[in-house]
């Protein structure tokens, strides 16, 4: 077992960042090559919305599996067992929500951003506002997450431990991934995701297909290794309820978090922007397609992947490791293929934090330029040319607050934040898209109920949630599994507030509407034809 | 106006109610709706379901089918086997039953001299 856990600080930290600069390098030259055609508002924003379905699906995907669904998910699979599965189910039927609902109407009557769509047919200002309010704010949890996930996975790759150290690469990732963002656009982003995710699903295949090579490609013989290897309450792995099983309050929380994961999806401000890349609508459902079935594969790696590392690395020596679950993946990959592997996967795993982060960045500063500058401070009639600097100042802007709060919020669960960027995106988002793409009577009071309400109630729910505050202390750590250490402030029962914030942001979103008398037929009717048509739709931009 | 009309729309604000009111767009929105809403209720309740087993019924999902392979394991698998399989039925029905007839709503309003009201 000491051997084992010794194997982290045997990996070799100089060959772990040797791979990773070859990646940055490469990909750097990629975005510099990609921003020689960055002209325009819509270039910088949608990639002149020259990438074609199969590009921007496998982009959805980069951006989509985050360093929460490699290293997360298989972390949970390998010591959770079947309860870590759970989240990967969620994650990909949510995409059905964003196939049947949402991408192409989205598509055809937008141009940038989600306040596009929501101030269609309402009155542009409060309802741009409301709009960017939601996105930046889903986006900041989503980035802090990354940068937090960024400052643990160099602890373990690495071999650094000091907190100023780490605080380091943070700000190094973070100043990596503006240059991306200033430099290449939306393209320049693309690209990068595309080439991340291709590496992911490659390193993912190769892993599982080692692992299961190892077991006759058998995989009964491989849960036997997994259950064998926990010891005694090994059976519990291959069925549910390890990990939210232990009382009624935890198994409603999971049921929460469930609803949170299959409706957040679409409501994730950077998957919505990234349906704006592409040409057409039909083009926004072949990416769909694309990203269910690599997200789909991707997931059942992973499957592969967790039950692997219980079966060859041990939940105990996972726990043990610096980096503690999150710290599977790496650790299957050194005991499968040494050093050279884990220098691999651990350079994937931080490029995927890189391309995750640039994303986001690129989703909250054209939301900010766009809906905020463009629209309410200069009331639709901005400077040409004035717009996409304003992005980009708001990119370094937003780039340094991620460096800052992914430092403060080091060691904080991963997780956590996530799932509460979901839930937030879920609640305040997509009560309001599925209204306004689907609900004639629909109006601004509303919008502004149903993402004002969603934003509101969701937040107040996580804040006294025992995520935060007031969980007993953990007798093996010493510490509180909350937030903050010390405090006991919470009297909502669940971790995750979907179950009560999501419903709650429909009802407002009904009632708002009804209790005001606006009605704009008129720019619904327009709202539905274009949705259902494309015609006026944006095309490509040739250059 | 919207900032979404610059430049390209022109076509007269009133049209758009004719549009939305024509045989052809009420077909294609009844087409629409009557594919994705039931699909889309189909899968949620197939998801909670799966949920809620998952969540409440440990020693059922927990049963052993085939040597480890448990229950459990063959739901969860067939969530994306459903998934998949609403993925591509989706399509298909897009390209043959939507796509066809909103090119043609969208070519009546892109070129209206074509368009001869009867």
């Amino acid at each position: 077992m000491k051997t084992l856990a010794a194997g982290v600080e045997g990996s070799n930290p100089t060959l772990n960042i040797i791979i990773f600069a070859v990646f940055v390098a490469i990909t750097l030259v990629i975005v510099f090559r990609a921003s020689r055609n960055t002209k325009t508002a819509s270039d910088y924003y949608a990639a002149g919305r020259a990438f074609s379905g199969p590009q921007n699906g496998i982009a959805i995907s980069g951006d989509y599996l985050s360093a929460a669904s490699f290293l997360g998910i298989a972390g949970a699979i390998a010591i959770y067992g079947y309860d870590g599965f759970l989240y990967s189910i969620g994650f990909l039927v949510a995409w059905l929500v964003a196939l049947l609902l949402v991408a192409e109407l989205l598509r055809n009557t937008g141009r940038f951003t989600m306040g596009d769509v929501l101030a269609f047919r309402m009155k542009q200002r409060p309802v741009r506002a409301a709009a960017a309010i939601s996105t930046l704010i889903v986006s900041f949890f989503y980035l802090l997450a990354q940068m937090t996930g960024a400052g643990g996975l160099v602890a373990l790759l690495l071999g650094i431990e000091g907190k100023t150290a780490q605080s380091v690469v943070i700000a190094i990732v973070g100043v990596i991934m503006i240059a991306y963002v200033l430099i290449g656009g939306m393209k320049g982003t693309t690209w990068v995701q595309i080439i991340k995710a291709a590496l992911l699903i490659i390193g993912a295949l190769v892993m599982t297909l080692w692992v299961l090579a190892k077991y006759g490609f058998n995989f009964s013989s491989l849960l036997q290794g997994a259950v064998d290897k926990a010891g005694a309450a090994g059976e519990t792995l291959l069925g549910p309820g390890k990990q939210y099983g232990a009382t009624g309050t935890s198994k409603l929380d999971f049921f929460s978090l469930g609803i949170a994961l299959v409706l957040g999806t679409a409501g994730l401000p950077h998957v919505l922007m990234r349906f704006y890349t592409v040409p057409t609508a039909r083009d926004a459902r072949r990416s769909v397609v694309w990203a269910i079935v690599l997200i789909g594969v991707f997931y059942l790696f992973t499957l592969v992947l967790g039950y692997g590392a219980g079966a060859l690395v041990g939940p105990d020596d996972i726990k043990a490791a610096p980096g503690g679950v999150n710290s599977a993946a790496p650790l299957l990959a050194l005991n499968l293929g040494g050093p050279v592997l884990l220098g691999l996967v651990s350079a994937i795993a931080f490029a995927t934090i890189l391309a995750v982060v640039a994303g986001l960045t690129i989703t909250a500063s054209a939301s900010f330029a766009h809906d905020v500058y463009a629209s309410v401070v200069k009331k639709g009639k901005p400077q040409p040319g004035s717009e996409v600097r304003v992005a980009r100042i708001t990119a370094v802007v937003i780039g340094a607050v991620a460096i800052a709060g992914g430092i403060l919020a080091n060691g904080q669960n991963v997780a956590f934040l996530v799932a509460l960027a979901f839930a937030v995106a879920a609640s305040a988002n997509l009560p309001t898209i599925l209204y306004s793409l689907f609900w004639k009577r629909f109006n601004t009071q509303g919008a502004l109920w149903s993402i004002y309400g969603g934003l509101i109630i969701s937040i107040v729910l996580i804040v006294f949630s025992p995520a935060v505050s007031g969980k007993p202390i953990d007798a093996k750590t010493g510490k509180s599994p909350s937030m903050l250490q010390g405090v006991d402030f919470h009297w909502f029962p669940l971790d995750n507030p979907g179950l009560v914030s999501i419903p709650a942001a429909f009802l407002l979103g009904w009632l708002g509407t009804v209790l005001s008398k606006e009605r704009n037929k008129k720019k619904y009717a327009e709202m539905e034809v274009r949705a259902l048509t494309g015609v006026g739709a944006e095309k490509a931009v040739q250059h | 106006m919207s900032p979404t009309d610059s430049g390209v729309s022109d076509s007269p604000p009133d049209t758009w109610e004719q549009v939305q009111e024509s045989a052809e767009f009420r077909q294609l929105r009844h087409r629409l709706r009557s594919f994705v809403f039931p699909m889309t209720a189909l899968f949620l309740i197939w998801y909670l379901l799966y949920v809620l087993l998952a969540d409440y019924a440990h020693g059922f999902m927990s049963t052993k089918i085939a040597g480890n392979f448990t229950v459990g394991l063959l739901f969860g698998l067939l969530q994306f086997v459903s998934t998949f399989l609403i993925t591509w039925l989706y399509v298909r029905y897009a390209n043959r039953r939507l796509d066809p007839l909103s090119e043609r709503i969208r070519e009546d309003i892109e070129n209206p001299v074509t368009k001869e009201s009867e």
